[in-house]
Parts: structure tokens; C-alpha cells; sequence
């Protein structure tokens, strides 16, 4: 063997020992896969909390010969095309989940397949819903993380003023609705001064639609459903609610005076009764408002069976990333058990250290998920809070998501318009969802050619 | 002993020794040498964008991709796209209200302000004050002063006994509390005609009121004739920037993930933001450099139509007519 020949050979094994054996840290057990090193640069995300920092120092602590750079903010789809087209991408994009099928069809995320494979990421810690938004066509583009759901709130003090309880809300009841509403809101002459029932309109058609027993769109996030008749019953129970209440203009207009994040939140200034919302308003309320008489409900189907609609972010590698390899790695631990586990950590005694109730990170990782509810997570003593994390963890599992599509912001924009055009006046549901669904249709064929 | 020094005879230059340049010559040169930034600036940052952009209206590109040439086919989809016709209505309707509202709201507080004497330069910050606000700031200050239930402007109209209407979401009301915000920022104009009539000369009017001219016929036969070319020029800025309307809309309607996933009106799309989703939500830069295209020719000829009407009605100091 010439000397020559050798030395490439001795290059080669150390190469492969280099590449094949280095411990990259998905975080104890599960690590594996390649030894990330080089500059790594990441878009769409910030060190804005202990949950973000925590987990970014452990990936520092376990790869130091990553130079990490994060241009922090949130995504900005012009800042993101602007880096791709003059040929500087960064080499990972968080991105909100909902975004991807786009971008993965124009091509300017890559697939993970070998990611997947080289870091031996396991696909099925995360939740199926999570898992649904980050893949097209069985191709996985994105690394999920964060599982926000929508549960029903409801105000027992107001309640009670109506000679109601929690139990007497029933959003399977679709006929008795309108009439709850009217017990419930409070119009005086012409001025809302209560929502009632808020239907959280154009936001939670989908899951309205879902509840009535169709999805929006299919499963391959090809084919638009926005005429099918259930959709349209659900947008017009939605938009009797309300109607009932003074017509959309003073809905919204009293809608958008609510402090959600405040001490003056809705629930103490007792300005609505019953809504879905998003999760983390538990957080802001046992912060803000531990006093409040409030109760966590799952959102129904028709059947009365929980529902929920999913929805995060997701780590995403862009085409032509100069740093794959660490990219890859980045989302891994990102995303891993154990780091998710220390973040929920560093949170829990940050609430601890401010005299706050912790209720808990949902992360997009049912293991992480799991063992933060059962190893970390400590009952407030407060019931209503401690009752509403364990609604909240059970409808986790039963969670679905909008599922990625080629023409993702195009099919969005159409059902919102129609929404909104029903909202304002301007249309009929069926009418304003039958234009919906041909301009969905024709964004949806385009991107497929 | 007298030395005698004799200039040198003129003669030809040597061969390969330059002529001295000209005086003028030399302050051309210096001429270029001041002027090279700005055309730098403008050959990198307007004409480079402008060509590309002409190029990139006749291809499909997402710019991920590289773009591909398709002819006039984004002309022809954007002259039949409904989305289109909306948006340039709406913004048709806005200019069409807005700018004559600014400039004989602005003409008139001009005029009040320049007889308010010394206190004149306080007044004139004051107006000028709300032009600096961050036109993101307006926006969102707007959409709560159009509050429906609780906006100071409804709650004014309260006092008065009229109920308000729902400015931010009826499809009839979206335009008029766009155009009463957009009033937030005349300050400029205000400015400009401030200036403009204290341009004219005294002499005038006391001629005028010699020959016995009233106000009325003192501010039609000398005062406008001589702020005719400050008018001018606000019609024309004016007219531009309320046909390339965004940042203020944008905010209040479509302006971050949150907001443009909850309500915005089809009262609000304007042509810029419908060009700019159409750029950067849908990817379809070719076809928003069409719409780019056809919004720089309808903004060319409205100003040309201006500039020959000009020439009927604006006086320029100096000028013969």
C-alpha cells in the first residue's frame, strides 16, 4: 500500500470514528448520531425566557465547539426570504408549524430524513398532532416543539349570578347555545356590557368544524372542505353568538378593550362568561388573578367527546444551511426529554422564587410532557388551577392540528376572509365559504403543479 | 547688468503632456465627484431594484426558485384577478377622499396659523409634533380612538347625541376612520402652505383692498394664484403617498401574526398590502412585481394628467402667463 493510499485511509477511519462516535447530546439516553461543531446560525427565535434559555445553555454546555448565533426576534417571513434569495440562509428557522408545508413545497426547507436518521431523533416522542403539521407527503421538514391547546373558560361567579354552574355549559348542545348565550351576556341598550358565549371566531372555526365532524381540509393538506355544509353550520352557529350580542362591531369592539395579560384580566372585571382559548391564559390568570372563581371545561364535539385544536412552533432547516450537521443537532436537544425537563426546572423555581404558581410547560413531547406532570409539576393547592392543568393535560392527547399544506397561507387566508366577510355583513356562511373553497381550490391546484 | 527674464513662448504641448483642464472643466469634474453618491444610490438602490423588478413581472418566481419566464401571463392574471380591482378601488376611494380633505383642512389651518403672530412657531411644532409619531404608533393609537363602545371619537360623538358607528369593523365606516386617522399626519402640508403664504407679497393684497377686493376676493385672486405651486406640489406628493398607503393599515388591520389571523376587512386591503402578501405570505414575487408595474404607470399617469392640468392653473414667481 503506497504511503499515499495509507494516509487516506487513516484519514477516512478517523474521519468516520469522528463523525460516526461523537456524543451528540439529545440529552442523556437517547443521544447519539453526529459530533456538531462550526458556526451555527439560528433565525425566528429569542432568549426571551428561562424555558428558551435553559435549553440553549445546555446545548452550549454539550457542544462547545458550536459557535452559536441567534438572531433573535420572531420569524419574519421577509427577513427570512430576503437571507434565502441573497444566498445567506441561516442554517435553522423556528417558525410557527403552520408554515411549513409552504415552504417545503417552494423547497426552501429541507427534508429531515437524514437528520432524522444521522442523529437517531425519535419521531415518536413527539405528539402525533405536532407530527402532522411538520410533514407533507410522509416527509418530515420540521422538528416540533411546544403543544398550545384550546380549552373552554368559564367564570363560575357569573354563573351563579345567572343561576347556572359549570355543568349547565354545554357546547355539544349547538340548539341550546343561543339561549345560553342570551342568560349569559349582558346588552343594554345597544352597549355590551358581558359576552356571554364567545365562539372565538375566524380563529376556532377549525375547531368548531371538527367538532361538527369534518375537517377543513384532508389529512394530505391538499383538498379544501370549506363548503362541505358542516363547516358552514358551524360558522353560522358561531355567528348567531355573535349576532345575539349586538352585532360584531360592538363584539369586537369590547372584545379588544380585554387585558388578557393583566391584573384587569376579563375574568376579574367580569366581562365574559364562557370561551375557548388558548392554554396559557391559565398561566396569566393563576399569576394575575389567583382569587378568580374560574373553570376549566374541554372544548366538545357534538357528541360531547374532548376536543382540542394544537398548534407550536418548529425548528426547520433551510436549503443551502451551511451547518446542517449542528442544525440538527440544535433541534434535537432542543426538543429532548431531559432538556425540556431543566427548562421546566429553571421555570418552576423562577414561579417559585416570585411566590407564583408553576402550571406547567407543554412542550410537544409526550415523554418530556409526562415527566414534568409527574415528577415536577406540584399541585398550587389552589383547586380550580390544579383541576384546570389536569383538564388541560388530558385533552392533550386527543388534540388535532391544521395539517401542513403546499398553499398553507393562501387556504388560511381564504377561510379567514370568508369569516370575516360573514362577520362584517357582507356575506351568507355558505355563500362567503363557497368563495372560500374555489379560491382555496385554485391556490391549492397551483401549488401542486 | 540687467537680466532679462522672457515668459516662455505658448506653444504646442509636448507629446504625452496633458493640457491643463478648463475651469470649467475642473468644477464639472468636482460636480460628478459630489453628485457620485447619490447616483451610486440610485443606480444600486432605485434603477438596479426597478430593472430587476421589470424582469422579475415576467416570471413566476417564489424567490426561493430560480424565476421563470412567462411572458405577460402575470399581466393578464392580475387584470383579471377580482383581489386586484378591490384593492386598487379601495385605494382609488381613499385618494380620492383623503387628499383633497388634507389640503383644504391643511390650507385652513395655515391660514389660521399664520395670524396667530408670536405664538406662531409654538402652533407650528405643535401641528408639525404628530408627523414624527411612528406611523406603527398611529395605527394602533386609531384602532382604539375608533373603538366602537369606548373610542374617544364615538364617545365625543355620544355627547352630541349621535351614535357612532362601528369604524373599524362595518364594511361602509372601515374607509372613512382610515382617512380620519390618515388627518392625524398633515402637519407637513400645514408646514408647506404655512410657508407658501407667508411667501406672499404684502403689496398684493394692499393693492387688491385699494381696488377694493374683499377677503374672499383677496384669497381667490392673490392668494391662491400665489401658493398655486405649493398646492401643486402637495397635490402630487400627496396623491402618491396615498396611492402606496401602507404601514398605518397594515398595522391596524394585517399587522402581525396575531391581528391578521383575527379580523381584517376587505374595506382594508389596500394595493401595497395586497402586493406585499402576495410578495411575502404567498410567494408570488413575480406576480407582485406585475402589480409593482402596474401601480408605478397608474401613479404616472395621474401625475402626468396633474402636471398638464398645472399648467392651466399653477402661477410660478417669475413666469410670464
Amino acid at each position: 500500500m503506497s504511503r499515499k493510499l495509507r494516509a487516506t485511509a487513516l484519514a477516512g477511519v478517523l474521519a468516520l470514528a469522528v463523525s460516526g462516535c461523537g456524543g451528540v447530546g439529545g440529552g442523556g439516553k437517547d443521544s447519539g448520531g453526529t459530533a456538531a461543531k462550526g458556526t451555527l446560525s439560528t433565525m425566528g427565535f429569542g432568549l426571551s425566557d428561562e424555558i428558551a434559555s435553559t435549553r440553549v445553555d445546555a446545548f452550549k454546555r454539550d457542544h462547545p465547539d458550536v459557535d452559536l448565533k441567534i438572531t433573535e426576534g420572531s420569524f419574519d417571513e421577509q427577513q427570512f426570504l430576503s437571507a434565502v434569495a441573497s444566498g445567506n440562509p441561516p442554517d435553522l428557522v423556528y417558525m410557527d408549524r403552520k408554515l411549513i408545508g409552504t415552504y417545503a413545497t417552494r423547497g426552501s426547507i429541507q427534508p429531515l430524513t437524514d437528520c432524522i436518521e444521522k442523529q437517531n431523533i425519535d419521531m415518536a416522542q413527539y405528539r402525533p398532532a405536532a407530527k402532522d403539521q411538520v410533514t407533507l407527503d410522509g416527509t418530515v421538514y420540521g422538528i416540533p416543539e411546544f403543544s398550545s391547546v384550546r380549552v373552554l373558560y368559564l367564570n363560575e361567579s357569573l354563573l351563579k349570578d345567572a343561576g347556572l354552574t359549570a355543568a349547565d355549559v354545554n357546547l355539544a348542545d349547538w340548539a341550546g347555545l343561543p339561549a345560553l348565550n342570551a342568560k349569559l351576556a349582558h346588552v343594554s341598550g345597544g352597549r355590551l356590557d358581558r359576552i356571554g358565549i364567545d365562539p372565538k371566531i375566524p380563529e376556532f372555526l377549525p375547531m368548531w368544524a371538527r367538532a361538527n365532524g369534518v375537517d377543513m381540509i384532508s389529512q394530505d393538506g391538499r383538498t379544501a372542505r370549506l363548503d362541505d355544509p358542516k363547516v358552514v353550520e358551524a360558522l353560522t352557529t358561531g355567528l348567531k353568538l355573535v349576532q345575539d350580542q349586538g352585532g360584531f362591531g360592538r363584539f369586537k369592539s369590547f372584545r379588544d378593550t380585554f387585558d388578557f395579560f393583566g391584573a384587569q384580566n376579563p375574568l376579574v372585571k367580569k366581562q365574559i362568561v364562557a370561551w375557548p382559548m388558548e392554554e396559557w391564559f391559565l398561566n396569566q390568570a393563576s399569576k394575575n388573578s389567583p382569587k378568580a372563581e374560574l373553570v376549566v371545561k374541554p372544548f366538545v364535539d357534538r357528541q360531547g367527546k374532548p376536543l382540542t385544536m394544537s398548534s407550536g412552533q418548529a425548528w426547520v432547516i433551510t436549503k443551502g444551511a451551511k451547518n446542517p450537521d449542528a442544525a440538527c443537532a440544535f433541534a434535537k436537544q432542543m426538543t429532548a426529554t431531559d432538556t425540556w425537563l431543566a427548562a421546566a426546572k429553571a421555570r418552576a423555581d423562577a414561579r417559585k422564587a416570585a411566590g407564583q404558581p408553576f402550571t406547567g410547560v407543554w412542550t410537544g413531547n409526550v415523554e418530556a410532557d409526562k415527566k414534568i406532570f409527574d415528577e415536577l409539576y406540584q399541585p398550587t393547592g389552589n383547586k380550580r388551577f390544579d383541576d384546570a392543568v389536569a383538564t388541560i393535560r388530558s385533552v392533550q392527547d386527543v388534540a388535532f392540528a391544521m395539517p401542513a399544506s403546499p398553499a398553507g397561507a393562501e387556504f388560511d387566508k381564504a377561510w379567514y376572509d370568508a369569516v370575516n366577510r360573514v362577520l362584517a355583513g357582507q356575506a351568507q356562511p355558505a355563500e362567503a365559504l363557497a368563495r372560500a373553497q374555489q379560491e382555496a381550490t385554485a391556490a391549492l391546484d397551483k401549488a401542486a403543479k | 547688468m540687467a537680466t532679462t527674464v522672457s515668459a516662455p513662448a505658448p506653444s504646442a504641448p509636448a507629446p504625452g503632456r496633458r493640457r491643463r483642464p478648463s475651469l470649467a472643466r475642473r468644477e464639472a469634474r468636482w460636480a460628478w465627484l459630489f453628485l457620485a453618491p447619490w447616483i451610486v444610490g440610485f443606480l444600486v438602490f432605485q434603477a438596479g431594484p426597478m430593472i430587476a423588478s421589470a424582469w422579475l413581472s415576467l416570471t413566476e418566481y417564489d424567490v426561493i426558485n430560480p424565476p421563470e419566464y412567462t411572458g405577460l401571463d402575470n399581466y393578464r392574471e392580475l387584470m383579471a384577478d377580482p383581489q386586484v380591482a378591490r384593492a386598487l378601488g379601495n385605494t382609488v376611494y381613499y385618494t380620492a377622499l383623503h387628499v383633497p380633505l388634507v389640503m383644504v383642512i391643511s390650507l385652513g389651518l395655515a391660514l389660521l396659523l399664520k395670524r396667530v403672530g408670536r405664538l406662531q412657531g409654538f402652533f407650528r411644532t405643535v401641528f408639525y409634533l404628530p408627523v414624527m409619531t411612528p406611523a406603527v404608533a398611529v395605527g394602533i393609537l386609531f384602532l382604539l380612538l375608533l373603538n366602537t363602545q369606548d373610542g374617544l371619537i364615538n364617545r365625543g360623538l355620544a355627547l352630541v347625541g349621535i351614535d357612532g358607528p362601528s369604524w373599524t369593523t362595518d364594511p361602509h365606516w372601515v374607509m372613512p376612520g382610515i382617512v380620519l386617522m390618515s388627518l392625524w399626519s398633515l402637519g407637513s402640508t400645514v408646514i408647506i402652505y404655512l410657508a407658501a403664504l407667508q411667501n406672499v407679497p404684502r403689496d398684493l393684497y394692499e393693492a387688491a383692498s385699494i381696488d377694493g377686493a374683499g377677503g374672499w376676493a383677496r384669497f381667490r385672486h392673490v392668494t391662491l394664484p400665489m401658493i398655486s405651486g405649493a398646492l401643486f406640489f402637495t397635490l402630487i406628493v400627496n396623491t402618491i403617498a396615498s396611492l402606496q398607503m401602507f404601514t398605518e393599515v397594515y398595522t391596524m388591520y394585517f399587522g402581525n401574526r396575531e391581528t391578521q389571523n383575527r379580523f381584517n376587512s376587505d374595506a382594508a386591503t389596500f394595493y401595497v398590502i395586497h402586493l406585499f402578501q402576495e410578495a411575502f405570505q404567498f410567494l408570488h414575487m413575480g406576480y407582485a412585481s406585475a402589480m409593482a408595474w402596474l401601480l408605478f404607470l397608474i401613479i404616472m399617469v395621474i401625475t402626468l394628467v396633474q402636471v398638464k392640468l398645472s399648467n392651466r392653473f399653477v402661477y410660478y414667481e417669475g413666469e410670464d402667463k
